[in-house]
């Protein structure tokens, strides 16, 4: 069976063109009939899964991308079902979404604006997708959600951390289940202080952009707020691969923790550069040299094998948040059991995330009875869900940001496998990472109206 | 006609009529078939092969004539959208203004980029242009971040309210050329067939056209004769009591113009500018689509930035489900098979892919593409039209 | 004042890596007068080495630990390596230790076959082909050598550790007069700097000295007439292609503790290698050498936190903006010769 036949346009044109050999021009934007764009109108529906399958990120779409065939899995009823059985909304039932069967569409991001746009909008354009979700990067989410708003369709955004996405840069048309910067700073900051002592002095090293700068500024203004003094920050850029010329004056400076504002490869990178120049075992005013790791991905701590042992950063979610911490978080085991009996290894906190959303967009049509953006959006803005594996959540309608307990972590020191890297040390409830939708660190953004696209 | 005569007026028509009816040649496939999967007839893809010639086209300007080899070009298609995206969301929605601020600001940049960079020939100067651009990238990346939005880059905001243009209260601005939207289509169906005829290709297809008519202008101008004779011997031009310093400045200007140009259509199809665009990879590509197609052929640029950009949003769109699809008629075990051997080229192997293919063309081909194409048009005509094929190919590639 | 100090260790640690990776480009550019864009990847092999050889050293069968439990409640496999059954745990543990250093004579003639292969399979047939054509066929087969190793080791980083012995730093402050702690460098660091400044003098003395090396050289300034003396220049050159690529390739040996080799760190270095290069001079050795030093010093020197605030940004751009001020000033970079690679 051919997969082209299933878009909307495939099908539209089977009954068009059946006698006449020339059927008049129809609109595309204004296609579907039911006035928004790509509606579907077959007995399938198609999803655009838009993931880094080249350059640095690779592993992370990788394994998006697993979790996103999971989720198309068990919304067509295959497989155990994982946590279609624990949510809250009993909506899905496993017969696809308005009994529609779900296809998918892959497409490379390559953690390039102007690619993951090419790639989004040849799913848009081409494949008649309603949907798009994926991604590992804030400019690539930031760009892709600000086209889906253009051409309207629905943007569930994948890993994507600065504040912009949900703040500054925010769509009507955008969803963010994933946590932000100032989610990780409001969480770390008690527990550092609990841990280190309120009387420290931090030393920033920040990648030299926009998710840089927001994940300083919340690191910052959170553990000032409990004592902190800010000893220096200083801007690394994006490309460095190696940070002695960085790390070196680190000791000298007054500071006792080196605050690493840095994800992905740059991460890797200047904490074994941090461990090479000792400031592990070192001391400074007395006290115990300590590095802090604003946002952990597990499978880049992979990448920096043992030098995580014993440093703390902010997950939105973990494997094991069930079997430590009880039914609170209940929807992990469900969702590590499916994916570890198909993949053989854990999910990550970003296959989690993509996993998660797309349940969220199938609920909502659902809910909505119906494929338009606007009537997603509807059903979607002020949603509080359950069973997801972040326990309680809500989806808010100001800012489209999801808002839940945010996991507080530490590498582990002798972990027994490269799946079980780090240690969950306590889990920040949802009120502690909450903030008014005008809060001065997601200033100047507005969602705009929802655009069906007709 | 119009100033060209013979081979190259058969060119320019051939350009013309491809680009005009690509929304047709693009889409062979019935939607239907499992070949679908190879259509590219489709607004965006569209687009970029025809805003990549531009900037290919503009970049053989340069390069196949006078032989110096800009590894920075990305920073003038930057420069001129950043430069459009600004006349958009202060301006004017229309895409006009915003392309003629690309084109000046792209054009002023180069002037400042060539005459510091011209300064120096050969690899020097290749390097020269590598460093403006990688500063600029950089820069563009991080502390102009209020200028250039850094990694997230600039999009139309619903705040965005430009002067001439009427946008109501928390709508987002839409690009249009007086009134007619970029993103307005028409579906022709023909029988199992579709065809999109989009606003935004046929503006960036009508500008392309006048882009390589302008282009074929400049290589047989005496102008264009001059630049030839830098390449052959810089040295003996000199000696002859010409400066050839303001020849190739201009080329450098108009090649840099011709990317603000590509800049700014970039920008008015698709209203997003972001700093990856002035990458040294994105330099790196354009020079490859160049070689790709064939240095300082008329049709070549053209050709390798429909190759290239095919590769990276046809087949890196392939993956594994639809792998099965079309080998489900073989049995399992075959099907399985296929599966396995065609995996590792197609979705995320699409860069080993395209490797393989820069080897085999440049290994192959020297002549890049149209070298190919003269192959295969000379077996259909026999021996004797190979010859003066030959012929001809040489003339327009002379030796380097 | 300590701070400069370390900045300057710093610089040179950095510099050794340009200056190892420059040296192989110019030797190429140099005798065979081929631009090659897969030198980048050469490195990459070279690291990936040092991946390949631990891996091995560490292959391990599985011992399923009835007593514990994995994530999906299966009785718990263990690897055990079969170094530790061969030389017993101890031993064992301290040969996997040491898997770096041990790679380099492993490495050797993988990075010398490639070489080997590389310059007789496919450079070769480039020597009269426009520059451009190498461009594009060294960059395809960087491309295709990258995507290689991606298929086999994945996209992310891989931490390939310095034996235990040489982890930690050593206290320059005290040898020089300061309070302790002031001036603390990583031992591996410095041992890359020893590592490079022997290849470095060892490539050097083979040119000077020996017989071999003379005609290269002699190659190098007049191809044709040492060919028309009835020398056969070619054999030699691939031999020359050979060497360059073990430089490169023990480079990226030597640099896999430094930064978890992944499969594009080649393309990393590319651009700042051909930046160093040129800026050294076309053609000439001691200017590749000198030229990787000077810009790794600078560049050290610009991420200071002190200067960073006072011209925001310079770090991202000071090698960019050296090899502008450079190459305006002197045509031909630091050292190099007329004629080479102007046309």
């Amino acid at each position: 069976m051919s997969r082209q036949n299933l878009t909307r346009r495939g099908v539209l044109k089977t009954g068009a063109a059946a006698g006449a050999g020339l059927a008049l021009p129809t609109y595309l934007s204004a296609a579907g009939h039911e006035g928004f764009t790509n509606a579907p109108s077959g007995d399938t529906v198609t999803l655009g899964f838009n993931v880094p399958l080249t350059n640095a990120y690779a592993e992370e779409g990788a394994d998006e991308l697993r979790a996103l065939e999971l989720a198309v899995e068990h919304l067509n009823g295959g497989g155990d079902g994982g946590m279609l059985q624990t949510f809250s909304s009993k909506a899905l039932d496993g017969t696809g979404i308005l009994g529609k069967k779900v296809e998918y569409v892959t497409g490379d991001t390559q953690t390039k604006s102007d690619a993951a746009r090419a790639s989004a909008r040849s799913m848009i354009e081409k494949d008649g997708a309603v949907m798009i979700t994926g991604g590992s990067s804030s400019g690539v989410a930031v760009a892709v959600q600000a086209l889906c708003q253009e051409a309207g369709i629905i943007f569930m955004a994948g890993l994507t951390h600065s504040n912009d996405t949900t703040g500054k840069d925010r769509k009507a048309n955008g969803f963010r289940h994933f946590f932000n910067s100032y989610m990780s700073g409001a969480a770390l900051a008690p527990i550092l202080v609990d841990q280190y002592g309120a009387d420290r002095k931090a030393y920033h090293l920040t990648a030299d952009y926009n998710w840089g700068y927001t994940t300083e500024e919340a690191m910052a203004s959170s553990t000032e707020a409990l004592g902190w003094e800010t000893v220096n920050s200083v801007k690394t850029p994006l490309t460095q691969t190696d940070f002695s010329a960085y790390i070196a004056p680190v000791l000298n400076s007054g500071a006792d923790v080196l605050v690493l504002n840095h994800y992905g490869g740059n991460m890797v990178n200047s904490l074994t550069n941090a461990v090479q120049f000792g400031l592990r075992e070192a001391e400074a005013n007395g006290k115990k040299f300590e590095v802090v790791v604003p946002l952990y991905s597990e499978l880049m701590a992979r990448g920096a094998g043992q030098n995580i042992a014993g440093i703390l950063g902010s997950q939105n979610w973990d494997w094991k948040l069930e079997n430590q911490l009880g039914a609170r978080y209940s929807g992990t085991n469900a969702f590590v059991q499916s994916f570890g009996e198909k993949y053989g290894f854990p999910p990550s906190q970003a296959a989690h995330t993509c996993y998660v959303q797309t349940l969220l967009y199938a609920d909502a049509v659902t809910r909505a009875g119906s494929f338009a953006p606007c009537a997603v959006v509807e059903a979607l803005e002020g949603f509080e869900f359950d069973g997801l594996g972040n326990g309680p959540t809500l989806y808010r309608a100001d800012d489209h940001q999801c808002f839940k307990d945010v996991v507080v972590v530490r590498g582990k020191e002798n972990p027994e496998n490269e799946f079980d890297l780090v240690e969950i040390v306590e889990v920040t409830p949802t009120e502690q990472v909450t903030y008014a939708p005008d809060h001065p660190q997601f200033a100047g953004g507005a969602l705009g109206t929802c655009n069906n696209g007709a | 006609m119009l100033g060209i005569k013979g081979k190259d007026l058969s060119v320019f028509i051939l350009v013309a009529v491809l680009a005009l009816l690509a929304p047709f040649l693009l889409n062979p496939f019935p939607v239907d078939s499992a070949m679908a999967q190879f259509n590219a007839g489709y607004p965006d893809l569209m687009q970029r092969f025809v805003i990549f010639g531009i900037f290919a086209i503009g970049f053989n300007i340069l390069f196949g004539l006078t032989g110096y080899l800009s590894f920075g070009h990305a920073a003038f298609l930057g420069v001129g959208s950043y430069a459009a995206i600004w006349m958009m969301k202060l301006v004017s929605l229309n895409i006009v203004p915003g392309i003629i601020m690309a084109i000046v600001f792209a054009g002023l940049f180069s002037v400042l980029v060539g005459y510091i960079s011209l300064r120096r020939s050969g690899i020097y100067f290749s390097i020269l242009t590598l460093a403006f651009a990688q500063m600029s990238y950089a820069l563009a990346y991080s502390v102009l971040t209020p200028i250039t939005g850094g990694e997230t880059g600039l999009q139309i905001k619903p705040g965005d309210t430009p002067l001439l243009s009427n946008v109501a209260e928390g709508e987002i601005g839409r690009a249009n050329f007086f009134g007619l939207e970029m993103s307005d289509s028409s579906v022709i169906t023909l029988g199992g067939w579709e065809f999109t005829m989009n606003v935004g290709y046929y503006v960036c297809a009508v500008v392309m056209i006048a882009a390589f008519y302008l282009a074929i202008r400049i290589f047989r101008s005496p102008f264009g004769m001059m630049l030839r004779a830098v390449k052959s011997n810089q040295q003996r031009m000199n000696y002859t009591g010409l400066n050839s310093k303001p020849y190739t400045l201009a080329a450098f200007v108009i090649s840099g113009m011709y990317a603000g140009l590509a800049g700014g259509l970039m920008v008015a199809m698709d209203t997003q500018v972001g700093p990856e665009r002035m990458f040294w990879t994105a330099s790196g590509e354009v020079v490859l689509m160049t070689i790709l197609g064939g240095a300082g052929t008329l049709i070549g640029p053209v050709l390798g930035a429909g190759f290239i950009k095919y590769m990276e949003n046809i087949v890196s769109k392939i993956n594994s489900t639809v792998l099965h699809e079309w080998f489900a008629f073989l049995p399992d075990g075959m099907e399985d098979f296929l599966v396995t051997i065609f995996y590792p080229f197609v979705g995320k192997g699409w860069h080993l892919t395209l490797g393989l293919m820069f080897m085999a063309v440049v290994i192959f081909l020297p002549g890049g593409l149209v070298q190919g194409g003269q192959k295969i048009a000379a077996m259909f005509r026999g021996k004797k039209a190979a010859e003066k094929d030959g012929k001809t190919a040489n003339q327009q590639t002379p030796a380097e | 004042m300590d701070q400069i100090i370390v900045q300057v260790l710093n610089g040179l640690d950095k510099g050794s890596a340009y200056a190892l990776i420059a040296l192989g480009l110019t030797l190429i550019f140099g005798t065979l007068g081929v631009v090659n864009f897969a030198h980048g990847a050469l490195f990459m092999l070279g690291a990936f080495c040092a991946v390949i050889f631990s891996r091995i050293l560490s292959l391990s069968h599985e011992i399923v630990d009835e007593t514990r439990t994995d994530f999906l409640g299966n009785p718990m496999k263990i690897d055990v390596p079969y170094m530790h059954d061969i030389f017993g745990p101890e031993l064992g543990a301290s040969i996997i230790d040491w898997a770096v250093p041990l790679s380099i004579l492993f490495s050797i003639p993988i990075m010398v076959g490639i070489g080997f292969a590389m310059e007789r399979g496919l450079i070769k047939h480039f020597y009269k082909r426009p520059h451009a054509d190498q461009i594009l066929v060294t960059f395809g087969l960087a491309i295709v050598l990258q995507e290689i190793i991606k298929a086999f080791f994945g996209a992310n980083p891989i931490q390939t550790p310095a034996p235990e012995a040489f982890t930690g730093s050593f206290d320059f402050g005290v040898l020089l007069g300061f309070d302790p702690l002031t001036i603390m460098y990583p031992y591996w660091r410095l041992v890359y700097f020893a590592f490079a400044a022997l290849i470095i003098g060892a490539v050097f003395a083979f040119l000077q000295f020996t017989t071999f090396g003379m005609v290269v050289r002699a190659g190098m300034a007049d191809r044709e007439t040492v060919g028309l003396l009835g020398i056969d220049i070619d054999r030699r050159f691939t031999l020359m292609f050979a060497i360059a690529a073990c430089v490169a390739g023990l480079a990226g040996v030597m640099y896999a503790p430094i930064v978890a080799p992944n499969y594009h760190m080649g393309m990393d270095f590319l651009v700042l290698s051909f930046v160093v290069v040129v800026v050294g001079g076309m053609g000439s050795l001691p200017g590749a050498v000198f030229a990787g030093f000077l810009l790794g010093i600078l560049e050290s020197f610009a991420s200071m936190p002190a200067v960073v605030q006072l011209l925001p940004g310079i770090n991202q751009i000071v090698i960019y903006l050296v090899a502008i001020i450079i190459l305006l000033t002197r045509p031909r970079g630091l050292m190099g010769r007329k004629g080479v690679m102007e046309e």
